[in-house]
């Protein structure tokens, strides 16, 4: 028997929505405990900040530039590398329960493997020999009732009257609803009377329960739990509102409160934030766009934030149940268990919501925990050196005792920081690129030595020479742009030229976006 | 209105890919959906999702080789054109160029989204055919 692994995602986390990150609101023990046992990743990056391109990464090991699903709406091709394939044939069993969406949602041709195993209620597909993605049980959810999920059809067949008590999250133009909803209008908030048990993080974790469940005692098991929250809409269970009263939230630091401050910081930055932020500019279909974010209030990014941290509190549970059923199993010894999301969530920074082409913190700054099989006696450790996504797949292998795979462009990830030197982990890019309907912005950032460095690329509204530079300790919140300042211009060259030299290069021919999401 | 465009080479003359192109009741042989009826200028297309639109035919011009439609009744499209051309190039192959204009913007990328797989299963096709 070998080390078996669990490897539990979110969607649309910020870094400090967890307490063992600094998080002071939502209760998140059980998420906690796995880092105080494990390695908590301080500095660890997504490689895109949007779902699709960041969700391939983790499957493929790969760089956007290198697997190609450079926005949402390309969809990752069939025959991609993928890391449960590499363990499938290892002899691993292998699962993905919750979103996956590496195929575009908004599939009415149902062209998509993803979708078609939903709508005809499949939990796996076999083609030219091989298992769709590598998994032998793949069951689907997303943000709500609808759509081709497993989750949506489940809730229709058994609870139908609940499908309409979620938000509904595009309006009639197809467009991400910009409706306002709770207690202060908040874009995407909204009162959701479905019982809990109903809800879809509940269902996510008894559906990997019932899959461990369906093991045979002596297997070696690879199974990725993919929680569709806290990701918009903010919708958690009413019955749960008690937990966080958004009326008690001191606004987050993040947040000027003084609109000329906010203002002034958001004019030293690249013409995307505060055209946005104006409503001029919305270059990117994971907001809404009749939604202008400066007509945000306090009390929406309070609220915002109090149904954020309910969310990240019924996730935790859920990490709680799944984990104590691995006990039960007597898998807790041997089970390996990583957590992280594919890319966090503005939540009232720089008065801004939901996400877009902004590497900042908010979005790139994500929770990464590595809790080793206590059974391979690894320490605990925090790891300060900058990692990304790109390191799971490794990683993963690793902990199956197979070699990195020759599709994976990163080495795994370190257990200490002795490790992160000797294993090479000195810089983690990210790459932005989103083409709507010819407004065009591409950006690529590097993290390296405390410090991230952005380059706008030629646009719509980019000439090329535009960019960001941020010194992470002396200002956190990246609130100061120094990508102009002549004092940092060496440093700024330097850190464009290292990004250039390990950016891996695209293919010549863009892939095409099928949907919009 | 949102603005969207594919376009694909197959080695094959016009007048063959336009048989199939600008015959309306065979859109099922070469894009994904699950069949079609035609009458008169009305169109009804049966998707994999149990979806139903319902279309007005435009334009369908043999000398030209262009075909034109319209979704028309439908809650979420306002307004929309699709134009499919079978385009010359020498006298042994073509373009096929499928454009569509549409509202809502976002309706426009999963129709063409579904033309790009169409016009993959067009070079499919005639390169089966050509193998022969």
């Amino acid at each position: 028997m070998g080390r078996k692994i669990l490897f539990i995602t979110t969607d649309q986390q910020r870094f400090d929505a967890l307490g063992c990150n600094g998080g002071l609101i939502a209760r998140t023990p059980n998420i906690d405990a796995l880092a105080a046992t494990g390695i908590n990743y301080n500095r660890a990056h997504p490689q895109s900040v949007v779902c699709m391109p960041s969700r391939s990464t983790m499957i493929t090991g790969q760089h956007v530039a290198t697997h190609g699903v450079w926005m949402n709406g390309v969809p990752l091709p069939n025959d991609a590398p993928s890391v449960a394939t590499t363990l499938h044939d290892a002899g691993y069993k292998t699962a993905l329960i919750g979103k996956a969406h590496f195929e575009p949602f908004l599939d009415p041709f149902l062209r998509f493997v993803e979708n078609q195993l939903a709508n005809t209620g499949a939990h796996s597909l076999i083609e030219d020999g091989h298992l769709h993605r590598g998994f032998d049980h793949m069951e689907s959810a997303s943000h709500g009732g609808m759509g081709s999920f497993h989750y949506a059809q489940w809730l229709m067949k058994n609870h139908p009257e609940a499908v309409p008590m979620y938000y509904r999250v595009l309006d009639m133009s197809l467009q991400v609803s910009a409706e306002g909803g709770g207690d202060t209008g908040a874009p995407q908030a909204h009162v959701n009377n479905i019982p809990r048990e109903w809800y879809h993080t509940d269902w996510v974790a008894d559906r990997t329960i019932a899959w461990l469940d369906s093991l045979d005692a002596d297997a070696d098991w690879f199974c990725w739990v993919s929680f569709p929250d806290p990701h918009h809409p903010w919708d958690p269970p009413a019955s749960e509102t008690h937990r966080v009263n958004w009326r008690d939230l001191d606004l987050p630091a993040g947040y000027p409160q003084n609109r000329a401050e906010r203002e002034a910081i958001l004019d030293n930055k690249p013409a995307q934030w505060r055209k946005w932020y104006d409503g001029e500019f919305v270059s990117n279909y994971e907001a809404p766009l009749k939604w202008v974010p400066n007509t945000l209030t306090d009390d929406q990014v309070r609220e915002v934030n109090a149904l954020t941290h309910i969310e990240n509190e019924l996730i935790d549970e859920a990490v709680g149940r799944m984990m104590k059923r691995i006990d039960e199993r007597g898998w807790g010894a041997d089970t390996d268990v990583l957590f992280s999301t594919d890319h966090g969530e503005l939540q009232g920074d720089f008065g801004l919501l939901f996400k877009g082409p902004y590497h900042v913190d908010s979005l790139m700054r994500v929770p990464l925990i590595w809790r080793p099989a206590p059974s391979a006696g690894i320490n605990p450790a925090t790891v300060v050196a900058p990692v990304g996504h790109v390191s799971l797949a490794s990683t993963f292998c690793h902990i199956a005792g197979l070699p990195q795979p020759d599709y994976a462009e990163a080495p795994r990830l370190p257990v200490n920081e002795n490790e992160a030197t000797e294993l090479g982990h000195e810089r983690v890019l990210t790459e932005w690129d989103s083409v709507l309907f010819g407004k065009i912005v591409r950006l690529r950032s590097i993290c390296r030595d405390g410090w991230v460095a952005t380059a706008c690329m030629p646009g719509s509204i980019h000439e090329g020479t535009e960019g960001e530079l941020y010194n992470l300790a002396n200002d956190p919140l990246q609130q100061v742009n120094l990508w102009s300042d002549p004092a940092q211009k060496s440093l700024r060259d330097d850190l464009l030229a290292d990004m250039w030299d390990h950016l891996p290069t695209p293919d010549a021919v863009r892939r095409e976006c099928d949907a919009p999401v | 209105m949102g603005t969207v465009r594919r376009h694909a080479f197959i080695d094959s003359p016009a007048d063959e890919v336009w048989a199939l192109v600008g015959d309306p009741a065979r859109l099922h042989d070469w894009f994904p959906i699950v069949s079609c009826e035609v009458v008169g200028k009305k169109r009804w297309i049966n998707l994999a999702s149990g979806l139903r639109f319902e279309e007005d035919i435009i334009t369908l011009d043999h000398d030209l080789r262009r075909f034109q439609y319209s979704i028309v009744n439908n809650l979420i499209v306002k307004s929309h054109l699709g134009t499919v051309d079978v385009i010359p190039d020498g006298p042994n192959r073509c373009m096929v160029m499928y454009g569509t204009d549409i509202d809502p913007e976002p309706m426009g990328l999963i129709i063409i989204g579904a033309a790009g797989a169409g016009l993959e299963k067009l070079q499919e096709i005639f390169a089966a055919n050509g193998a022969k």
